[in-house]
């Protein structure tokens, strides 16, 4: 169970952290975002609710788009694209 | 832009899956089991008013994600103000309940004294915390969610503060020679051995020597709804609560705000907008929030009649004469706040399991005078923090957001780690971010807002720590692209 950070492809990213709780998901989720060029896509998979809180809310603070939501196999998919 | 989080927070129905009829077994299981104790004997509705306000908690802390370590973590860590904002909110409303029950004359709240464990022990709590993920009531609802770190995190912090109320002689040389002579001048009971072990020394030798009072007693007009409602209320909760808010609106949310909205240059009524717009954009927290305000001033009222109606100061007295005597302090009492406290309960709970395999921490004021160490199934306070975790089970299972967790080796160290620096913050402050924080400032004790003060160094700390080592670890290997 570790972080996975990787390029998919050009400006598309993704960023797993199963299995992991506050406060990691969202510090990832800065340090991720704050790799990515302006309008660059990440895939954030997470399985820790209360980190969506604080993600939703760094986002807007931020200027970020979460603009796909997904459930399934008790984890969330969240595609984010950079402000 | 996702401005909510409905999708996050939808609840499909509850009798849609699993989940809603585990949940539904769960709020079955405790009914039938106090009304079994009801039959039994009325008297225990005094420890089943614990019970079930720990239900009302556990639901509000999952509901509102409700977590103290999330307030200051997030807000130094990623400037989201969002959990901050809700304790507010919190800590507002239920300074207006708490000074109803304090001018009804139900209070049970006791002022704490003022001292520098206090900023002391919010640092070290305030910094373990960034690293187990939670506060203390934030540990128990995350329990409730099947998280085990977090049961880890609530272990850790019980036997630490147990081990920490319990230092032996070894640890006499590191205070003060003078606590000693103060401690003997107490006249303890020579059970109690009071100039043996740090804790010992530091309660009797320095901490009763201080004194504390609220805000409403420094005031003293005579006329109790004026002493508590300006003094506890106005001045101690609600004024500092909003000077917090409007300092949390300019430092993280305008900006934000400003460029959502395409605003040039704000008018005052465009701030008082922002403002608004930021506690309503938290609007699950400011519920449970609301909520939590509401009930634990009930908690303190629902105690307090009962307390006048069976003619007792403390649960001790009603276990007596219901002819439980084990585990009672030697005044015969036991850990009763009669109000929201997570971590004294905690702390009875590691004395009495290390009790059980031997080792004699009767001998310490901590449990031998004040506490008690009750068997935990009578333990009132301990089955309000039990109540927690399932009033958060019973929601997270409703809303499909209950999973079984179990924490990796780093994850794992960072609760043990982190849940033992809580314990020791916890008791050198008397309380954690509830005992010393919310049900201090909210009933007019201003070693709140010093603990909180103390928690804010100590988090600001520990998110420096923590990205350290993210960064050590990312230099490594797993955070490169």
């Amino acid at each position: 169970m570790a972080i996975k950070f990787d390029k998919v492809s050009d400006g598309q990213y993704q960023l797993d952290v199963c299995g992991y709780v506050c406060p990691h998901p969202q510090m990832y989720t800065k340090k991720a975002l704050q790799k990515l060029q302006s309008s660059d896509e990440l895939t954030l998979i997470f399985d820790n609710p209360s980190s969506g809180e604080s993600i939703i809310a760094m986002c807007e603070t931020e200027g970020d788009e979460i603009f796909e939501r997904a459930e399934g196999n008790g984890s969330t998919t969240w595609k984010i694209r950079k402000g | 832009m996702a401005t909510d989080s409905t999708q996050v927070l939808s609840n499909p129905g509850l009798l849609a899956h699993k989940g809603g009829y585990k949940a539904m077994a769960l709020v079955a299981l405790i009914t039938i089991l106090s009304l079994g104790l009801l039959a039994n004997d009325m008297r225990w509705i005094y420890l089943l008013v614990y019970v079930w306000f720990g239900v009302a908690y556990g639901v509000f802390l999952q509901y509102g994600r409700f977590c103290m370590a999330s307030a200051i973590r997030d807000l130094f860590a990623i400037k989201v103000p969002r959990m901050a904002v809700g304790v507010m909110i919190a800590t507002a409303l239920f300074s207006i309940t708490a000074g109803l029950v304090t001018v009804s004359g139900y209070s049970t709240f006791h002022p704490h004294p003022l001292g520098w464990h206090i900023i002391t022990g919010g640092l070290i709590f305030g910094f373990g915390m960034i690293f187990t993920g939670g506060c203390a009531s934030g540990s128990l609802y995350k329990t409730g969610e099947g998280n085990m770190g977090s049961m880890l995190v609530l272990l850790s912090i019980s036997f630490s503060m147990a081990l920490f109320a319990d230092l032996g002689s070894w640890s006499n040389s590191l205070a003060p020679a003078s606590w000693a002579e103060s401690a003997l001048d107490k006249g303890m009971p020579e059970s109690l051995t009071v100039t043996d072990g740090w804790f010992d020394l530091f309660t009797a030798g320095y901490v009763w020597n201080l004194s504390g009072g609220s805000v409403a007693d420094m005031i003293g007009t005579g006329n109790v709804w004026i002493d508590v409602f300006v003094g506890n209320v106005l001045l101690t909760a609600i004024l500092p609560s909003l000077l917090i808010l409007v300092i949390l609106y300019m430092s993280t949310y305008r900006k934000g705000y400003i460029r959502r909205n395409k605003l040039e240059s704000l008018s005052f009524g465009d701030e008082m907008s922002g403002i608004w717009a930021m506690i309503t954009s938290s609007k699950n927290t400011a519920i449970a929030g609301l909520g939590l305000g509401i009930f634990a001033g009930l908690q303190m009222w629902a105690t307090g009649a009962l307390r006048e109606h069976y003619e007792i100061f403390n649960f001790g007295e009603l276990l007596m004469k219901m002819g439980y005597s084990e585990g009672l302090s030697i005044q015969e009492t036991v850990f009763d706040p009669g109000y929201w406290y997570i971590t004294t309960q905690e702390a009875q709970l590691g004395g009495w399991v290390m009790n059980l395999f031997g080792r004699d921490v009767t001998d310490n004021i901590f449990f031998g005078l004040q506490n008690g160490i009750p068997n935990p199934l009578i333990n009132a306070p301990l089955l309000m923090s039990a109540g927690i975790i399932v009033g958060a089970a019973i929601l997270s299972l409703s809303r499909r957001e209950f999973k079984w967790k179990v924490p990796n080796v780093e994850t794992a160290v960072f609760a043990i780690v982190g849940g033992a620096l809580m314990g020791i913050g916890a008791r050198l402050g008397m309380g954690c971010n509830v005992g010393a924080f919310f049900a201090a400032v909210t009933n007019g004790d201003l070693t709140g807002w010093i603990f909180l003060a103390g928690m804010l160094i100590g988090g600001l700390l520990g998110v420096k720590a923590f990205n350290a080592w993210l960064n050590r670890k990312s230099a490594d290997d797993e955070f490169d692209i």
